[in-house]
């Protein structure tokens, strides 16, 4: 037998032929337009996604938005104090969710509240997401020790509640919105890290990563653009519902009198006002910014579930 | 010529619980400039550690023991890390078997050939886009300023190992070691994907190292062939002459286990047994078990002998036979 004999060895033209039978795609053939795309199929999260934008304008724009400065006192009267909602007050304004024990428009209370409470979720998810991403990748590529070094000290961290670590922190640091912003990433940044580093373990294992050693990138470069980005669909995900978490957390924290100071109210201080005047019957103090509350997470975690059902199985395959 | 590359008694061990594994146990072999050499042997055979260690990425419980490779003139063994990162991807570089998972499935073409490029090379973003839309160019895939900006799942397979052979190309390294590349291709691909490494070594003088199992595949492709059993090279020289009358009786059998239009309706005749675990060789030749000729004379290991110009065997009774009058 001679080599010719074998089969698939005729010197074919190099040509390219019905290979490039895959069409280039158009614009919308992007990795988030198909993500966009799926998106939508769903009404509820659709609408629960109109709703947060909603809230977050409300939250954004609360100064433009709202009747009152409810924490400018010019412009609030004690003789207005626990009105019902629809009351009228002396000089003609309409309180349609009505006014706290200090006279205040609980509408407007509600909009300044969810500034602060969005922003503290926000931002504690941020820096908990960023802190726990690096842990994450660090330990899954590492490995050996430093895997085990840093994945013992986050199931420490997880074997405590949340409540109790933010609890403990703030009865140490004090009060504040810096404050809690540090308490709950403490909390919760262990959450991140575990997401990320297992599906960083999955990722490390494929072949691209080997690809890229192979092409002598760096270690950080591997790390950063190659893992991370195919890490990211998870994330996103546990960010979501963190992030309303954290909301929750910040109003527990806050309505057990740990959390916020009074100068800046958030739904949680609002709520713990409103308490008070539970039993008297003046049930619109802590029903109103409860329901804000309630709305704000919920329309945060539908839309956490649609990004976990359209992000699995994988973007871009 | 001179060779680009000299391996000289490489030896790569794993050291597991259960015993030394020792992969590459003492391969030489050289390539010269433009040169494809065809590397085979069964799985387990050591081939791919082979490749491996050439790029200096033998994963722990294992690592070359003994040995040198010399890439145009530099020695990779013992090299530090960061200096064999430098000729990682610049002087040597691979291409896997998978083409569906050696591009990143979250960034465009353009983005991974660009930063293989800059890693390496300090050029501006838009000379490294030129460079990168040329290797398209040059591996034949067409419209390639279009393709520059599409993601991996829009090529098919075949595009896809032609961009991974194009990125491999980028930095002109002087090997590039091809791990099976067209095995997950079908076979009019395949085709067209080594002819066009070939048309490349010749351009291009970059030398090739092509591990596989499959004989059809080195038959049209390669100059030279290294046959490897056992991690040691049992049969080495000119491709054509190996085929058309190998002298190693694993050689012999292999080229007899492949399928062909000349013997239909016969038997396919396979070679008796399995490869031996790497962890109980035989004493002497690893292949005697399983091979027809072996006598009391193969319990010492034979060397690696010439017996044509070119041509090198290790066995004690060689005799170079043509496979199919073997067979009648």
């Amino acid at each position: 037998m001679s080599s010719a004999d074998l089969p698939g060895t005729e010197r074919l033209p190099a040509e390219p032929v019905a290979e490039a039978a895959v069409p280039i795609a158009p614009q919308a053939e992007t990795p988030f337009g198909r993500f966009f795309e799926t998106y939508v199929e769903s009404p509820l999260a659709v609408g629960a996604f109109i709703l947060l934008v909603l809230i977050i304008g409300a939250a954004v724009f609360a100064p433009w938005i709202a009747p009152q400065n409810p924490y400018d006192l010019a412009q609030v009267s004690v003789l207005d104090s626990r009105l019902p909602p629809g009351a009228v007050s002396m000089d003609g304004y309409t309180f349609w969710l009505g006014t706290d024990g200090a006279g205040r428009d609980l509408f407007s209370a509600i909009l300044y509240g969810l500034r602060i409470s969005l922003s503290v979720g926000v931002l504690s998810g941020l820096f908990a997401l960023v802190l726990g991403m690096v842990v994450g990748l660090i330990a899954a590529y590492f490995g050996g020790r430093t895997e085990t070094l840093l994945m013992r000290i986050v199931d420490l961290q997880l074997s405590l509640p949340a409540v109790l670590i933010a609890l403990i922190l703030l009865a140490i640091l004090g009060k504040g919105l810096d404050k809690i912003v540090i308490a709950l990433v403490v909390a919760q940044w262990a959450y991140y890290a575990r997401t990320v580093r297992s599906s960083a373990l999955v990722e490390r294992r494929k072949e691209y990563v080997e690809a890229a050693v192979c092409l002598g990138l760096g270690r950080g470069r591997i790390i950063f653009r190659h893992i991370l980005p195919n890490c990211l669909a998870p994330l996103i995900v546990v960010g979501t519902v963190q992030t309303a978490s954290a909301i929750a957390l910040e109003a527990t924290l806050s309505f057990l009198g740990v959390g916020l100071p009074p100068t800046e109210p958030s739904l949680g201080l609002l709520i713990s006002n409103g308490f008070n005047y539970m039993l008297s019957g003046r049930y619109w103090i802590a029903f109103f910014p409860g329901i804000a509350l309630l709305l704000t997470i919920v329309a945060i975690n539908l839309v956490g579930d649609r990004l976990r059902d359209v992000l699995n199985p994988r973007l871009a395959r | 010529m001179t060779a680009v590359l000299e391996v000289r008694g490489l030896k790569t061990h794993f050291f597991t619980r259960a015993g030394v594994i020792k992969a590459v146990d003492g391969v030489d072999f050289s390539l010269e400039r433009g040169e494809i050499l065809g590397l085979v042997g069964e799985s387990g055979s050591g081939k791919t550690v082979t490749g491996f260690s050439l790029l200096g990425l033998v994963d722990p419980p294992g690592r070359i023991v003994e040995g040198s490779i010399r890439l145009a003139g530099t020695e990779l063994v013992g090299l530090a890390e960061e200096a064999m990162r430098r000729q990682r991807g610049r002087k040597i570089a691979m291409i896997f078997q998978d083409p569906m998972m050696t591009l990143n499935p979250v960034l465009r073409v353009d983005t991974q050939m660009i930063e293989a490029i800059t890693t390496h090379v300090d050029i501006s973003k838009a000379a490294a886009r030129e460079k990168a839309r040329a290797a398209l160019a040059m591996v034949g895939i067409p419209s390639p300023d279009e393709r520059l900006k599409s993601y991996p799942h829009q090529f098919s397979g075949g595009m896809r190992q032609r961009v991974a052979i194009a990125i491999a190309l980028l930095n002109e390294p002087d090997v590039i070691i091809a791990d099976e590349p067209t095995t997950a291709l079908d076979v009019t691909i395949q085709a067209q994907i080594l002819a066009e490494v070939q048309k490349l070594a010749a351009a291009t003088g970059t030398a090739f190292v092509w591990i596989t199992h499959d004989l059809a595949v080195v038959a049209g492709l390669a100059d030279r062939l290294l046959v490897m059993y056992a991690g040691r090279i049992v049969e080495s020289g000119p491709v054509d002459e190996v085929l058309a009358s190998p002298a190693h009786p694993y050689t012999h059998g292999l080229i007899g286990s492949v399928p062909s239009q000349t013997r239909r309706g016969q038997k396919l005749r396979q070679i008796p047994g399995m490869t031996p675990s790497l962890l109980s060789l035989p004493q002497g030749c690893a292949f005697k078990t399983r091979c027809p000729r072996a006598d009391a004379a193969c319990d010492v290991m034979p060397g690696l002998e010439p017996v044509a110009p070119g041509r090198e065997v290790r066995c004690w009774h060689p005799h170079p036979t043509t496979p199919l009058a073997a067979a009648s």
